[in-house]
């Protein structure tokens, strides 16, 4: 029978579309910082100094948003936890990795059910978190250099010491294409999973339900 | 009512000025002096009789090495095109052994060298211009028949401080680029346990020389650095930051091509790749050649010649972005961004129109569907 199930809790909702938001405002304008490809008129504009108050602006909240969702990786239910990260931990994980992985290129017909997300899914977003924080230590770490000896500064200065501030800013503009090319695969993704697993997928991250028959499990 | 403005009064002894005029500096030239260091040192009014003072007082003996370099840092020091209160103060130090500027050579030279190494153990300062190869045992660069490693070792680990001159004694510099046949390392590298000040530049300002050992002069130390061991009154404010084209970078107007008209216009060299917004350097303030210019007033970008990792990482120098590892130089990380995201929508696009078209039901709640319509 099918049940219809609360799987995305409201921080997980919120910090996705919070998250989403500010990946796609923090590419726009940092593309625009890397390149200004569009020029003032008149030395009285602001263009580049509103992109970087923009650009910084998102990063914190950016920054808070993902902080949240990894609190929340903690005290979450089953479904947000940080056990999703870790598949190839448990032998259905790695069968429902495989399966998925099969299934994808079209060597395999069946899809793995699962109510969280699914194996290769969660490896995906465990990347991605990871680029998540290079990207706000990377940020940050190139934003303090406005401050020496102050508040990012002291804390994110030997990153910059350690690294070079030009390999960090090497860094923070290759991991954008990354987070790029990631969202082409996810929309596309999560398309393609609503289509075929017609459980919901899509409306899931909205409302946080999925319709789910348990004997399939 | 106008309030009455407080000014403190500074004095300068009589005595100071008057000997000064008889070594050819006019009190004028001398106080401009006095409190142009004062000030590029970021110290109070009130320390400007401490300079006149310490430098009187003084004198210094200093041991100058060169290995892996130009010469840059010695000619700028030299190239004064009048005999100015910097050079005086600098030759009143007691230089005891130049390799370009002394007039002993071979063995005198090697002689005077290692008798102010004895007579002044612990109390001279070590200056070292060029970086030191480190590869094969040092091969690469000896003076009178021993390693620029163990000269380095020897003289700055008996000397009272260090300071390091230029990007290649600092940092490794051009000889350290890759590369680096020679295996080419900074003095603080090769001298671990020294205090090593390091005042990098391509070649180093004057200014800051001159700065640093009227500091060392008035208060017996080296002045405070940042965590690479630069002093934070030379390197502690970015150039971007007191860059005289700030106004243009904010408001978005650019030179887009040496000679253009925003080029004319004295607009932000942003993206003929500058590299202001990652270089810590007084540039902008006290310029070079006696307060003349600098690289971006002059109107070219900065190309960081005070950082780590300068030629290798602040290279091209006409374009903003260090190249990608792995691949040529005329790939940008741009254009391997673009590809890579171009490369997955196409991917997927396919991958998307040949799902579209697949049969086959993975769920039994499918076959529910599948009745449902059937019905
Ligand atoms: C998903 C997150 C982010 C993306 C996609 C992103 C993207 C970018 C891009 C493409 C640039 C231009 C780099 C260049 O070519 O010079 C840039 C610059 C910058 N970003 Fe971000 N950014 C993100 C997050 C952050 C965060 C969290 C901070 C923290 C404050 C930050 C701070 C900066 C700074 C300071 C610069 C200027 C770097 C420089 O040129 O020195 N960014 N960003
Ligand atoms: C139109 C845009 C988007 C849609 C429709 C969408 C949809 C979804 C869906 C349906 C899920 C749940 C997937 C599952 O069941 O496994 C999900 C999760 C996720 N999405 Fe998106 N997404 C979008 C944009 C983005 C963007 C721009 C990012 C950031 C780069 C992003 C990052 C993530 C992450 C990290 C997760 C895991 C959520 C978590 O566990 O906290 N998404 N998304
Ligand atoms: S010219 Fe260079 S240092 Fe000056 S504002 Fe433009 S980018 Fe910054």
């Amino acid at each position: 029978m099918i049940r219809i199930l609360y799987v995305w809790q409201l921080p997980v909702r919120l910090t996705h579309w919070i998250n989403a938001i500010c990946v796609v405002v923090l590419s726009v304008t940092g593309i625009y910082i890397g390149h200004p490809f569009i020029s003032a008129g008149a030395t009285a504009d602001f263009l580049m100094g509103w992109t970087r108050f923009i650009h910084y602006s998102f990063a914190y909240l950016f920054t808070f948003s993902v902080l949240a969702r990894v609190i929340w990786f903690v005290i979450g239910n089953e479904w947000a936890s940080w056990r999703m990260f870790f598949p190839w931990k448990s032998r259905k994980g790695r069968k429902n990795a495989l399966d998925f992985f099969r299934y994808y290129t079209f060597t395999g017909s069946r899809i793995p059910y699962e109510v969280g997300h699914n194996a290769l899914a969660s490896m995906a977003y465990a990347a991605i978190f990871t680029l998540f924080i290079v990207q706000i230590v990377s940020g940050f770490a190139l934003y303090g250099q406005y401050a020496p000896g102050g508040f990012w500064d002291s804390i994110l200065g030997p990153v910059v010491t350690l690294v070079g501030n030009q390999t960090l800013r090497l860094t923070h503009h290759l991991v954008m294409w990354l987070l790029a090319g990631f969202v082409i695969n996810h929309i596309y993704s999560a398309w393609l999973m609503d289509m075929k697993e017609m459980n919901g997928t899509m409306s899931s991250i909205f409302g946080g339900y999925k319709y789910i028959d348990q004997e399939e499990l | 009512m106008k309030e009455e403005q407080s000014s403190e009064t500074v004095v300068l002894s009589e005595d100071i000025l008057q000997r000064w005029e008889a070594r050819g500096v006019s009190r004028r030239d001398f106080i401009k002096f006095c409190t142009g260091v004062t000030a590029t040192l970021a110290l109070p009014i009130s320390f400007i009789p401490k300079v006149a003072e310490a430098i009187e007082d003084n004198r210094v003996p200093v041991i100058w090495m060169e290995f892996q370099g130009c010469t840059g840092d010695s000619e700028a020091l030299l190239r004064a095109n009048q005999p100015t209160v910097a050079e005086i103060i600098l030759d009143r130090l007691s230089i005891e052994y130049h390799e370009t500027i002394m007039a002993a050579a071979g063995h005198l030279a090697e002689e005077s060298k290692h008798q102010a190494m004895e007579t002044y153990r612990g109390k001279y300062i070590a200056v070292v211009e060029g970086s030191i190869p480190a590869g094969d045992g040092g091969v690469y660069c000896t003076v009178a028949g021993e390693s620029a490693l163990n000269i380095v070792r020897k003289v700055c680990g008996n000397a009272a401080a260090t300071i390091a001159v230029g990007n290649c004694a600092t940092f490794g510099g051009i000889p350290a680029a890759a590369p680096n046949p020679t295996g080419a390392i900074s003095v603080q590298k090769a001298v671990p346990g020294a205090t090593v000040l390091n005042l990098p530049g391509c070649p180093l300002n004057t200014d800051n020389l001159t700065a640093t050992i009227v500091h060392f002069l008035t208060f017996g130390k080296l002045p405070a650095t940042d965590r690479l061991g630069r002093p934070l009154f030379a390197y502690g404010k970015r150039i971007h930051d007191n860059c005289e084209r700030r106004s243009h970078f904010d408001a978005g107007q650019y030179a887009e091509a040496f000679g253009d008209e925003g080029h004319r216009k004295g607009f932000c060299l942003y993206k003929l790749g500058c590299k202001g917004p990652e270089t810590f350097h007084n540039c902008p303030t006290i310029r070079y050649n006696e307060g003349t210019s600098w690289p971006v007033m002059a109107g070219h970008g900065c190309i960081g010649c005070a950082e780590p990792g300068f030629w290798d990482t602040m290279s091209p120098f006409y374009r903003r972005l260090p190249q990608v590892p792995g691949f040529g130089v005329e790939v940008t990380a741009d254009q391997l961004g673009v590809g890579l995201a171009v490369g997955t929508a196409v991917a997927f696009g396919a991958h998307g129109v040949v799902s579209a078209f697949r049969k086959g039901h993975a769920f039994k709640s499918d076959k529910l569907v599948q009745k449902d319509k059937e019905e």
